[in-house]
């Protein structure tokens, strides 16, 4: 049958504008420079020849290697899976949810306030994301107050790995950790080499701005192309405060700063999978915050995202979240803002579900939330799809008085995949929603965890690694001073 | 009724309010070769026309970069008025003398020089320490310099802790009575600054100066 579908998309820039603002990009980077504070990437810079003030660690990039560097760059990246069965494509028009990372705090149900979050909270919300469909991956969603500070990034992901069987989104705090972190995913995998084929996590690297790549940053885009780990470059820039106020003015300093990203990556190893993503904010000059459900924010995350897409990078954004403090109206507006927005735009990874509070605070009822406004999302871009040919002209042979549709065995062949089947959306006529406690979307999000924890089932392979995997773990605490790890659970 | 302003006076006011960072020194050294006394330019001119800036935000028509202008245009004006002041022999009262920094870990100074620039354009002696402040330096640096307030900026909150630990170790010197301290940040709130025995908290720069004032009548009286 005919498929011919077209994929509703977004854009919001015109060719022109997309050409002027890599054209500027690259022209910021040969005229203003960029910091890089590490040593190693800029003695790779030297090597290939870049200008350098050693004094200011600033690098003077010129046009020809960053083209060099767009055209080693691959155009998608491939994710699998923890047992490396499930492959995800990370480039294209293929879409990904993932829960907004590294909260501090969690949202109490019982209390509405945050806390802090506990190695058991991190447990309880790999498993919830687990039973999310819509979520194609995890990220390090959580740091958790029950460990030293200085081990707080490893930690999350050693949980994560101990009971999820998606990808993840993950990202260092410190330097130090950074071997760790990766000797954690190659343990899963079994050797280097097998980690760089089946690439199980993303590496989330964030250049200061404006125009800078910290010591950190750096060395995470370096250690992890030479492994064949996915780098994702997330600049930050906030409109009028840490980058120039124009929408576009943005797009070329946040541009800017991926290509030396890019470059760095491709001088530690041509060909390094990197990911163009982001996390800019239209700063809000009354409050003098970073909302990151204003529209501002989310204009800047698509048109970044077509730029990249017109390179051929696989894109990511942090979209579908909220800066509400509660799971309420504004959480539900600026989530499905976000994450409508960002399917349509086709971008690859889309960061956010559950978040809160500027990225600062998860809930778990707003992820079960989020799993629906995602579905809802991926449905969308699921377009229309001419399922027969005729489309309808078979189906009313019956035509009479009583005819209706529902007797057919075309309606029983496609309803499925025709429609999006919500999981706490309410669609109850009144007396029944009356009948069942007239909760609101919050309340029956708290059911809803409730189910879904009772489905979860632990995958063999972490059971399996758990003894490698709390080594490493258990190795790197003693360095930071703690002796015994938290119980985990399971 | 108030006597109608001197239209040098009027017009160096204006520059302040519509924070015209270019034209208020010039307008100042107008005000001077006019006769003018720096100090009445000052408290007639200048001072008022800040605290309507500050009014302006408060009311919610000024936002952050009308904000920092007005700080910026004041600052012109008064860098050429106290220059004068001196050469005059006179001096303008201190306000305080304000020790102020973002804490250690956080590399965010965009409240922080908020805040330093109304503190200054409000008649404060400040001394930026910048971001990242190690806890020692800004006890260190307070002592040497004789300041009357430790200003604490956070903006995460895993570095907000850092404004208790310098409260902990003034207490531990036992200085904890020669200085005030006062804490502000995105994630720090009125019932934070309480428990970490924080002397005061500001929710915006602009309330940051009303604060530091009320502190240091508290402290008995300005500096000379």
């Amino acid at each position: 049958m005919t498929e011919a579908v077209l994929r509703p998309g977004v854009r919001f820039l015109s060719q022109q504008a997309v050409e002027q603002i890599i054209d500027e990009a690259i022209e910021l980077l040969q005229k203003a420079g960029i910091f890089v504070e590490n040593e190693e990437a800029l003695k790779l810079l030297e090597e290939a020849g870049q200008k350098i003030d050693r004094r200011k660690s600033r690098v003077f990039i010129e046009r020809s290697l960053v083209e060099e560097c767009l055209k080693t760059c691959p155009s998608e990246i491939r994710l699998f899976d923890l047992d490396g069965s499930r492959e995800y494509l990370v480039g294209r028009d293929e879409i990904h949810f993932d829960p907004g990372s590294a909260a501090i705090k969690i949202l109490d149900p019982a209390t509405l306030k945050e806390r802090e979050a506990v190695t058991t909270d991190l447990v309880t919300l790999y498993q919830l994301v687990e039973t999310l469909e819509n979520l194609d991956f995890q990220s390090t969603a959580l740091v958790s107050a029950d460990v030293p500070e200085e081990m707080a990034d490893i930690y999350r992901l050693y949980l994560g790995l101990l009971f999820s069987r998606k990808p993840f989104v993950t990202g260092i705090f410190r330097v130090e950790s950074l071997k760790p972190m990766l000797d954690l995913l190659v343990a899963v995998r079994g050797d280097e080499k097998t980690l760089a084929e089946k690439p199980l996590a993303i590496f989330d690297a964030c250049p200061s701005p404006p125009l800078k790549w910290s010591r950190l940053t750096a060395q995470s885009l370096i250690d992890c192309s030479r492994l064949g780990v996915p780098s994702e470059l997330i600049p930050m820039g906030l409109t009028g405060a840490t980058s120039p106020v124009t929408l576009a003015g943005t797009l070329v300093q946040q541009l800017a700063e991926s290509f030396c990203g890019l470059v760095i990556c491709q001088l530690a190893r041509p060909g390094a999978p990197v990911i163009f993503g982001g996390s800019p904010a239209g700063f809000d000059m009354r409050k003098g915050t970073t909302p990151m459900g204003a529209p501002e924010t989310m204009m800047i995350d698509c048109a970044f995202a077509q730029i990249a897409k017109h390179l051929g990078f696989p894109t990511h954004a942090y979209m579908g979240l909220s800066d509400s403090k509660l799971v309420d109206a504004q959480a539900g507006l600026e989530t499905a803002m976000g994450a409508t927005l960002a399917a349509l735009a086709g971008i690859n990874v889309i960061s956010g579900a559950g978040m809160l509070n500027f990225e600062s605070t998860q809930s778990l009822e707003k992820l079960v939330i989020d799993n629906d406004i995602c579905g809802q999302a991926l449905r969308l871009v699921r377009g229309i799809t001419l399922r027969e040919k005729p489309l309808a002209l078979h189906l009313f042979a019956d035509l009479g008085p009583d005819f209706n549709f529902l007797v057919l065995p075309h309606t029983r062949k496609w309803y499925r995949q025709e429609h999006y089947f919500s999981s706490v959306l309410d669609r109850d006529v009144y007396d029944t929603w009356t009948a069942l406690g007239r909760l609101d979307i919050f309340e029956r999000a708290g059911k809803e965890i409730t189910r879904r924890l009772s489905l979860y089932q632990r995958p063999e392979l972490c059971l399996e690694k758990a003894g490698e995997l709390k080594k490493i773990m258990k190795a790197y605490a003693g360095s930071c001073g703690l002796e015994q790890l938290p119980e985990a659970g399971g | 009724m108030k006597p109608e302003l001197n239209k040098h006076l009027q017009d160096l006011s204006q520059a302040i309010i519509q924070g015209l960072v270019d034209e208020a020194g010039p307008l100042a050294e107008k005000a001077l070769t006019e006769e003018l006394p720096p100090l009445q330019v000052i408290e007639q001119a200048c001072v008022p026309a800040i605290e309507e800036v500050g009014r302006l935000w408060e009311a919610g028509d000024y936002f952050l970069p009308e904000l920092i202008a007005g700080a910026e245009a004041m600052k012109a004006a008064m860098a050429v008025l106290q220059e004068a002041l001196k050469s005059s022999g006179q001096s303008l009262k201190s306000a305080g003398r304000v020790v102020i920094g973002t804490v250690e870990g956080d590399i965010h100074d965009i409240g922080k020089n908020l805040v330093a620039s109304m503190l200054r354009a409000s008649g404060f002696e400040v001394i930026d320490l910048g971001a990242d402040v190690k806890v020692e330096k800004f006890v260190e640096v307070a002592a040497s310099e004789e300041a009357d307030i430790i200003a604490l900026s956070a903006l995460l909150t895993t570095t907000m802790l850092n404004q208790k630990k310098v409260v902990e170790l003034l207490v531990s010197r036992g200085l904890k009575d020669k200085f005030t301290v006062m804490v502000g940040g995105a994630p720090v709130t009125e019932k934070f600054a309480r428990e970490i025995g924080a002397d005061g908290y500001g929710e915006s720069a602009v309330q940051a100066v009303s604060v530091a004032r009320k502190l240091m009548a508290r402290r008995g009286g300005n500096h000379d």
